[in-house]
């Protein structure tokens, strides 16, 4: 009985995750321009929070590193598709954001991963502020111009791009957990030393799954530059793309895949409204919010659910009860 | 390059002493109670954006605005950390998990004060002038307001020194810092001495902002850079050292100084240069214990 509701559960599962993929890639049709690029956006930081929760959610190692990668897939756009001059068709720049931010992370994590907790976070904060010196200073001092110009793209082509990207993110999460490779991870942030005695290769393990995730940031920043048009140092190595996806999947919990998912998609869906309504506070409120996840939900909206489950269960439970009772009487 | 180099190295051991008050302050809050406080920027501009309303409101002379800013912001670190954090670190299953909550929390930190000051203040940049006469100093010619912020610094740092080491106070908060747990099994309240330390750090920082404000200009969004480099001269001195700290601040201010003098553009990429160098290849610090 058990299997036959645990994969009529999986039908359900993969069949809802179809239909929502199906009203995202069929949106285009009916919904309006701005909320696709409000659908684009939301995507855009799902993608960051499946990511970043890629790597730090199982391992505990808080890398504070997505703007870096960001900013390095927008200057790889920057340089590859230049607006009067693209060095390469889209797919392939976002191709080349992939792989360079894959290698930059690869190098970045042989050397900085050895680092323990707290210092590794520090480092890759410090990643992004060093990454955006140096392009400034290569754009101050050696080609004079501050900004670059990117080929702009249609609000749908970016949004479809976004979804291509987000499915390959998803499904590069959910295999990764559900394999050995996922099983080492989570032996890495248990307890890292047992895990080597266990014959886990750590260094190997941190260094790619670290790698990969920087990948998928890499290819959502070469989209959204073409959907910027004008980019500079400030905005491309903005910490706040850093903040924004820990926070996110921190408040949507990192115990299940679609936490970070969930996260992502209400805090993305909240900064719009905030921003509209009061632009002045909403830096404020999210900062509360951030305090209030970590002190009191710890679990995050994810793990929100099993209490309430059990909660529901304990009223259902109490309501038959009672409604037996009640049948016994009426007999 | 030559007859400018003593002016050079004087205006980085000035600029120095500041990262070094700053740095004490970070090495109290992390290396004793615990928490990388990446608002430590945020206090840093609180108290320099006070020092600037008390001075051009109200005529508050910046020295004097020490006794206000400093109390002001030791309260407000021991409230937060009273509050906040010690509920997070009786709660936390490991000291890494704590660490990693203490971060996020940080973080809510920086949203909250940076805008609120910009609600307040506003997002321009801000400065005042105070004692900002040329004073000839060992051959070479300096604001007054920068060699009284240096003295300051010193004062401060001396009287810190002799605090830790000399006070029975101190010698909690040292205890503290080895191990919170068996010092507190030796009889030091550890709700009140982390608060406390951290409550210090908040102070420091305001020191820090308000000798700042002096001699630089100043803005709402100014934390952050303070941030770093708070960060980069404990990893430099090692946390939780008092000399650690000056010898720190004084080898990133006298580089800073040299490479502005011959590249200004270049200085913040060497101190990260130097930074990330540093944190690979000694994690703990010059001075740092192992």
């Amino acid at each position: 009985m058990d299997i036959t509701v645990f994969k009529s559960k999986k039908l359900v599962v993969v069949g809802l995750v179809l239909l929502i993929l199906i009203w995202l890639a069929t949106s285009p049709l009916y919904a309006s321009s701005s909320n696709i690029r409000l659908l684009s956006t939301i995507l855009m930081y799902i993608i960051l929070a499946v990511s970043w929760a890629m790597f730090s959610g199982p391992t505990g190692y808080m890398s504070l590193a997505p703007a870096a990668f960001f900013g390095v897939g927008i200057y790889t756009a920057a340089f590859l598709y230049a607006r009067g001059s693209p060095l390469l068709p889209l797919p392939a720049v976002i191709v080349a954001a992939c792989a360079i931010s894959f290698v930059i992370a690869l190098l970045v994590g042989l050397v900085t991963l050895r680092l323990k907790g707290i210092y590794f976070a520090i480092f890759s904060f410090g990643l992004i502020v060093l990454l955006g010196l140096i392009v400034q200073y290569w754009e101050n001092q050696i080609i004079g111009r501050r900004g670059q110009h990117v080929v702009a793209e249609g609000t749908e082509t970016v949004f479809y791009v976004m979804l291509a990207i987000l499915v390959a993110t998803l499904l590069v999460a959910y295999f990764l957990r559900r394999s050995r490779w996922g099983m080492a991870m989570l032996s890495i942030g248990g307890n890292e030393e047992a895990a080597t005695h266990m014959g886990v290769n750590t260094t190997m393990v941190k260094v790619f799954t670290f790698a990969i995730s920087a990948t998928f940031m890499g290819a959502v920043g070469a989209i959204m530059a073409t959907r910027w048009i004008y980019v500079d140092p400030s905005t491309a190595f903005n910490p706040m793309y850093s903040f924004m996806p820990v926070l996110m999947a921190v408040f949507g919990g990192m115990g299940q895949l679609y936490g970070p998912v969930l996260g992502a998609a209400v805090f993305a869906y909240l900064e719009r409204i905030l921003r509209r309504e009061f632009p002045a506070y909403y830096m404020i409120v999210f900062g509360v919010i951030l305090i209030i996840v970590v002190l009191f939900l710890p679990g995050g909206l994810v793990g929100l659910i099993p209490k309430l489950r059990d909660r529901l269960r304990g009223v259902i439970a109490k309501l038959r009860k009672g409604g037996q009772t009640e049948q016994h009487a009426n007999t | 390059m030559i007859e400018s180099l003593p002016s050079i190295i004087i205006g980085g051991i000035l600029m120095g002493s500041i990262y070094a008050l700053i740095a004490m302050g970070l090495s109290l809050q992390y290396g004793v109670a615990r928490v990388i406080n990446l608002a430590h920027g945020e206090f840093i501009m609180i108290g320099a954006m006070l020092t600037w309303m008390l001075s051009t409101s109200f005529g508050v002379n910046p020295l004097l605005s020490v006794a206000i800013v400093g109390p002001f912001l030791l309260v407000i670190g021991f409230i937060l950390h009273r509050t906040l954090f010690t509920s997070l670190r009786t709660k936390a299953p490991s000291q890494g998990a704590f660490e990693g909550s203490s971060l996020l929390i940080a973080f809510g930190f920086i949203f909250i004060f940076q805008n609120i000051a910009i609600l307040i203040w506003g997002g321009d940049v801000k400065a005042y002038s105070y004692l900002n006469f040329p004073v000839r100093f060992l051959g070479t010619t300096f604001a007054a307001n920068r060699l009284v912020a240096f003295a300051f610094v010193i004062a401060i740092g001396v009287a810190f020194f002799f605090f830790l080491t000399r006070t029975r106070l101190g010698k909690a908060i040292r205890a503290a810092a080895q191990d919170p747990a068996t010092a507190g099994l030796m009889g030091v309240n550890i709700n009140w001495v982390l608060p406390l330390c951290f409550g210090l750090g908040a102070f420091l920082a305001g020191l820090a902002g308000v000798l700042l404000s002096m001699s630089r200009a100043i803005s709402a969004t100014m934390g952050l850079s303070y941030t770093i480099i708070a960060l980069i001269v404990v990893a430099l001195g090692g946390l939780g050292s008092i000399p650690g700290s000056f010898i720190g601040g004084f080898i990133l201010g006298i580089i800073g100084s040299i490479v502005s003098f011959w590249q200004p553009a270049l200085s913040m990429i060497v101190f990260y240069g130097i930074f990330l160098i540093l944190l690979l290849v000694r994690p703990t610090g010059i001075l740092g214990k192992k």
